[in-house]
């Protein structure tokens, strides 16, 4: 299929592999920051291919891993509101609050309903003015233009009864957050393909200046993704930070000028709670004041909330990459699938499904 | 002239379900002398007794039951209906024995199209028609407009088994072949990509079929299969999970080896699913010993359903209980069963 089996053609994936063994002489550990990526290098047993001086860690890039547990319980809580229909994307609705889930809520009579964008929220509330249509906004600066979008529409046609319960968080701050914490191990970093398509490279060359390290803008299939661990090892071995792009076809260096101005016109920057990490400041985004009466949480009383998250989860520390999802004493124990105790573990894009999806067995790996 | 005065009779002739439709009086005969008799006409039914009397070979019978509840009844490949009878013959059919006689119950939702209904019936009298078996027994019930989405339909049936064949999930044995009749995901990638809601339109079509004929050939021929399981909710990869742990026994397949057609593959990577947890509606999935390989799919290959039959894999004594997959790129990964619901990804 074009545009896919290039990017998986089996002699180049192992001259890749070659070349990286080659090039590698000391241990590294990368980074890759997006929960795709993570996937993809699970699926297809790239991990495997690596030579043992190369240790992956894997990054925050989940949506729906880092969104706080505060978030999915004021969802809920919005949910069950006579007369209001809650709209998110499909991974949001497994993620259990502290006692149940969206599906939950669903069977429980709540209107929640499952949408491929932001803009068919939008019509749904354009199809029902006497609901209260509300969009969980959540992801990071793949989803922000067109939830910015839905919002920036509602306004211009006057939608009176739709809002967005927001969300959005922002991968550079997070990087900083990483290489700024204490005991980090993270030497390079792959950032993710789509976030870069959206922003461009620009905002990661501070970074790379910085702390020194290079940041690899790489695709997710494997070729394009080992393409990216190659360039982020030669800079390494060459003792080098600094941005190169290892996904040409997709990202530029100022990234998409139409999908970051609808951004900044409708968010603005604020500080963010991750999910298992804490604040970061300057982390995510919120509604402008211009777009206020936008916003769920505003419009929406549902009292104060402070859900507590299990003690034996250990999702901050596999978010940062202090730890491997299969060395938590929790992992396939009292932490599976089907009973997770964080949200790493139940997205699909999550580091602990991930692991438990594709190499649980000691067979596998 | 003055009209003559005359009593405003009832409505005869409706466009759409009515609740009366399901009270057992004048218009619940009119639904079943205008749309079931004409179609579904065999020796039992047009007796029109509440019971078929049937005639069955002394031996062994199989019976089972499943009810179909897809949204949209019409799909490309077909419709509700095709999918209540092929899906029941094919479960008969896939625990060695010959389908025979089926029932068809109907839940109408209120408003439903007339037109409609008619064509599901004839979809599913060319589908009987088409596997050899009859419909013998049927029953519609109407509820409220809101009490179902439209149509539901139960269909049951029974089947002689076969005694010159033992085909059980619990037999699979180190060695193994598994074969698989054609390409995987297509029927669930067609209902999925027919839904409102996708912002686009695809050209690919549910695979959904009997498998009956073909089935038999099969173990006419190669009578020493182990196990056989048409791959439906959950896909390849539940089937072939529920086989290992049955067997506990290990299963191995090549990720190259499965069949997958290029705009169901399309599908799944715009939506983030696996084709091996997609549904499929007209596969097999045969485990045979090694030795009887190329028999079988030799016979497979001669019927339009098995066209594409390959051998994708093989069982195992490692790993017990779990299905591990040989990628492309020669490293592992584990095969798991899907997770409920399949959900589209975020970005």
């Amino acid at each position: 299929m074009k545009h896919i089996d290039e990017y998986r053609d089996p002699a180049l994936v192992l001259r890749l592999v070659e070349e990286i063994g080659k090039r590698a002489v000391k241990c590294w550990t990368i980074m890759e920051i997006c929960g795709g990526q993570t996937h993809s290098i699970m699926r297809n047993g790239l991990d495997q291919l690596l030579p043992p001086n190369i240790d992956l860690v894997h990054g925050p890039g989940c949506p729906v891993c880092v969104t706080p547990l505060e978030t999915i319980e004021r969802a809920l809580a919005i949910a069950a509101i006579p007369g209001v229909i809650l709209v998110s994307f499909g991974d949001m609705l497994r993620v259990p609050g502290s006692e149940k889930d969206l599906f939950m809520a669903r069977s429980e009579g709540a209107d929640v309903r499952i949408v491929f964008s932001p803009l068919e929220a939008l019509q749904i509330a354009r199809d029902n003015p006497g609901k209260e249509v509300v969009f969980l906004a959540v992801g990071f600066e793949t989803t922000a233009p067109a939830n910015a979008m839905a919002v920036r529409q509602a306004a211009r046609e006057g939608v009176v009864n739709f809002s967005e319960l927001v969300s959005q968080v922002m991968v550079p701050p997070a990087m900083r957050a990483i290489l700024s914490s204490p005991g980090n191990l993270v030497q390079g970093f792959l950032a993710a393909g789509h976030v870069c398509a959206i922003m461009g490279w620009e905002e990661y060359e501070p970074v790379a200046e910085e702390f020194g390290v290079p940041i690899v803008p790489a695709g997710f299939e494997p070729v394009d993704l080992l393409d990216g661990i190659l360039k982020v090892v030669e800079m390494l071995e060459e003792g080098r930070g600094g941005v190169v792009n290892a996904y040409g076809r997709v990202v530029s260096r100022e990234g998409n000028r139409d999908a970051r101005r609808v951004m900044q016109e409708v968010f603005e920057v604020a500080d963010r709670p991750w999910r298992g990490i804490g604040v970061i400041p300057k982390s995510g985004l919120v509604l402008r004041r211009e777009y206020a009466r936008f916003d769920a949480e505003k419009r929406f009383d549902v009292g104060h909330i402070a859900p507590q998250e299990s003690p034996l989860c250990k999702s901050g520390e596999v978010l940062r990459g202090h730890l491997k999802p299969s060395d938590c004493s929790a992992f396939g124990r009292e932490c599976t699938p089907q009973t997770p105790l964080g949200a790493t573990m139940v997205s699909s894009e999550g580091a602990c499904a991930a692991y438990y999806r594709y190499h649980r067995n000691p067979f596998v790996s | 002239m003055t009209e003559p005065f005359s009593c405003p009779l009832p409505i005869q002739r409706h466009e759409t379900v009515q609740m009366a439709h399901g009270a057992g009086g004048r218009l619940s005969q009119d639904l079943m002398r205008r749309v079931f008799a004409p179609r579904f006409s065999n020796c039992f039914l047009d007796l029109m007794d509440d019971q078929a009397k049937l005639d069955l070979p002394s031996g062994r019978i199989a019976f089972t039951t499943d009810t179909y509840v897809v949204t949209p009844c019409f799909f490309p490949g077909g419709t509700i209906g095709t999918l209540a009878v092929n899906g029941t013959v094919n479960d008969l059919a896939v625990g060695g024995s010959n389908p025979l006689y089926l029932s068809a119950g109907f839940v109408l939702e209120e408003g439903f199209p007339l037109d409609d209904l008619e064509r599901i019936a004839e979809s599913m009298a060319v589908a009987a028609r088409n596997a050899g078996v009859m419909i013998v027994a049927g029953d519609t019930k109407v509820v409220q407009k809101g009490s179902c989405d439209g149509i539901f339909i139960n269909t049951s049936g029974i089947g002689l088994l076969r005694d010159d064949v033992s085909l059980s999930c619990r037999n699979l044995k180190p060695g193994d072949s598994i074969l698989l009749s054609g390409s995987v995901g297509d029927h669930g990638m067609s209902i999925m990509t027919a839904r409102e809601g996708l912002s686009f339109r695809s050209s690919i079509s549910s695979d959904c079929a009997s498998l009956n004929r073909m089935i038999a050939a099969v173990l006419d021929e190669v009578p020493e299969v182990h196990a056989m399981r048409d791959p439906t909710r959950g896909g390849v990869a539940a089937v072939l999970n529920e086989l290992a742990v049955s067997s506990s026994v290990g299963i191995d397949i090549d990720e190259t080896a499965i069949p997958v057609r290029d705009e169901v593959r399309g599908a799944c990577e715009l939506l983030g699913i696996d084709p091996l947890h997609v549904a499929n509606e007209g596969k097999l999935i045969a485990v045979v010993p090694a030795q009887s390989a190329a028999k079988a799919l030799d016979v497979m290959r001669r019927f339009d359903e098995g066209r594409q039959a390959v051998p994708v894999g093989s069982v195992t004594a490692d790993h017990a209980g779990m299905v591990v997959m040989r990628t492309a790129f020669g490293s592992r990964r584990i095969v798991d069963l899907p997770l409920g619901e399949q959900l589209p990804r975020i970005c």
